[in-house]
């Protein structure tokens, strides 16, 4: 069943072509990576996702609902920066995920006590509860991205979109914050697409890798044609392909 | 060494920062010194203990008729008008700039119009005020207000469009509706920036403040100069002037202080 549906999907500026012909059909649950080279457009196709942009053709559906025209609660996002409120304390980051879709984006009393208790909750397991009372300017930038995760997923959107999330952090973080991710994604079997310029980091969080380029190419007009996927790996097994083509296909085993 | 790496040290800076001040005592000094050696009863540069002395019976002694001392209430009228002009000022801005800066709807309307708005010569329209307003409190309210909106208004409104747009779609995706993304998100990263812009435009408010009282006023310190003029008492100007700059660097050290105080995560980085 596909969960996430995009459907001949192009994008342009004026004449600049960006992205054009893209279809895709995602599961729910899946972890979509999405690479290519800089200006491939990968980033403008996140933003497509996120509704930040509408497409100039073709739609993108999640389960089957309207296309959006502008972003909401149904799609999380992580920036590579700026992801979080730096004028909110930790804690209050998280409490803002559940307090903004009120009237006031504000909770008072006896709720905003329970929102804190939650808040509080959730900080421990992504293990911030310690910081829960400072500003992200003091966190160190892994810390504040685990914090931009856990804020984006305490919305509890439908999918969640990440735009180069750890591309600003050092190695032996950003392998901390691969485990990091795994491990929420073990338990909330979220819908995930993730841009990264980082090859090894897609395969080895994705279930699914997609190659953004420009199949074809004007010398006189680069900015005439568009990209598109032009890869779809099976990501899964280490990257192996078939490995459980026996539980698909039982009659194979026969031969 | 290069003369670009070449730093004061502690007590040095203290020093140097002192030195100008100092310098320009001692050329009045001298000054004042020479014209009254050939002039006795000068009134130009009167000598610093008569500046002094002057000061003092400002400050303490009441008027002859009515028992008020003059400075003070001089000092209250100005100090009301200057902040009711800033504070109006400071809040129609806020609520332009925001409306500017967040919506394309209201920056395609206003945002040409408040360019064009702040062009205009403030002082150039004193006369329509005292016409349009009478010659009491309003229209030097009304001049102060004119004077500074549309620089602080343009601040900020550029301010809120500084804003990373990440930040904003974040919100969005948080569920914020318009006024939420306003109240939650842009007006308190906006609030330290007034409290900047309205430091800056300070200077223009007490020019426009005492413009307006040397035209026409009863009381104020703008008025007390511009009165004592006629006298050439020049040791109450300077009185005055002083008093007027020591005002102005408290009240911007009182908003810097607080800037600080009420928004820490400022302080940290960013």
């Amino acid at each position: 069943m596909s969960f996430v549906e995009v459907t001949d999907v192009w994008q342009s500026y004026g004449q600049r072509s960006i992205i054009e012909r893209v279809n895709l059909d995602v599961t729910e649950g899946e972890f979509v990576s999405i690479v290519g080279a800089s200006g491939c457009g990968k980033s403008t196709f996140l933003r497509l996702l996120l509704a930040d942009e509408t497409p100039s053709r073709g739609e993108i559906r999640i389960d089957g609902g309207d296309p959006a025209r502008e972003p909401g609660r149904e799609r999380g996002v992580v920036f590579q920066k700026y992801s979080v409120f730096p004028h909110m304390t930790v804690r209050d980051n998280i409490v803002a995920a559940e307090s903004f879709p009120s009237g006031l984006g504000r909770f008072f009393g006896s709720k905003l006590r329970a929102a804190r208790e939650r808040a509080d909750e959730t900080l421990d397991r992504i293990g911030l509860g310690h910081v829960a009372k400072q500003y992200p300017a003091t966190l160190s930038g892994g810390m504040q991205q685990r914090l931009a995760i856990g804020q984006a997923l305490t919305a509890r959107p439908r999918i969640l979109l990440l735009d180069e999330p750890f591309g600003a952090l050092d190695p032996g973080t950003r392998i901390a914050m691969h485990d990091f991710l795994t491990d929420l994604r073990a338990e909330t079997k979220m819908t995930v697409f993730m841009v990264t310029h980082d090859l090894s980091e897609g395969f080895k969080l994705g279930d699914r890798v997609l190659v953004f380029d420009k199949p074809r190419w004007d010398p006189h007009a680069p900015e005439a044609f568009g990209a598109t996927v032009t890869y779809d790996f099976d990501a899964r097994d280490g990257g192996m392909p078939f490995q459980h083509i026996l539980d698909w296909y039982p009659s194979l085993a026969a031969h | 060494m290069r003369l670009i790496n070449r730093r004061p040290d502690r007590p040095t800076a203290v020093l140097l920062a002192a030195l100008p001040f100092v310098a320009v005592i001692i050329a009045y000094w001298i000054g004042s010194e020479i014209r009254l050696s050939a002039n006795p009863s000068d009134k130009l540069l009167p000598a610093p203990e008569t500046i002094a002395a002057t000061a003092k019976q400002l400050f303490t002694e009441g008027d002859r008729r009515t028992g008020e001392i003059l400075l003070w209430s001089d000092t209250w009228a100005s100090l009301r008008r200057l902040g009711i002009g800033v504070a109006i000022a400071a809040a129609l801005a806020t609520f332009l700039g925001v409306l500017i800066g967040m919506l394309p709807y209201a920056r395609r309307t206003l945002s040409d119009f408040v360019a064009v708005l702040s062009m205009v010569p403030p002082l150039a329209l004193l006369p329509i005020l005292f016409i349009v307003f009478g010659l009491g409190e309003t229209s030097k309210v009304v001049l102060i207000v004119v004077g500074i909106t549309p620089f602080i208004t343009r601040d900020l409104s550029q301010r809120v469009l500084d804003i990373p747009h990440e930040e904003i779609v974040k919100a969005q995706t948080l569920g914020a509706s318009t006024a939420v993304i306003a109240l939650r998100v842009v007006l308190p990263k906006i609030i330290p920036r007034l409290i900047q812009s309205v430091r800056l435009s300070l200077g223009a408010a007490w020019l426009f403040l005492i413009a307006a009282e040397a035209v026409a006023a009863d009381s104020g310190l703008g008025y007390r100069i511009f009165l004592v003029r006629r006298y050439l008492a020049m040791d109450i100007i300077l009185t005055y002037v002083i008093w007027i700059t020591l005002l102005a660097f408290l009240i911007d050290w009182a908003l810097k202080a607080i800037s600080r105080a009420a928004f820490p995560w400022l302080e940290e980085g960013l």
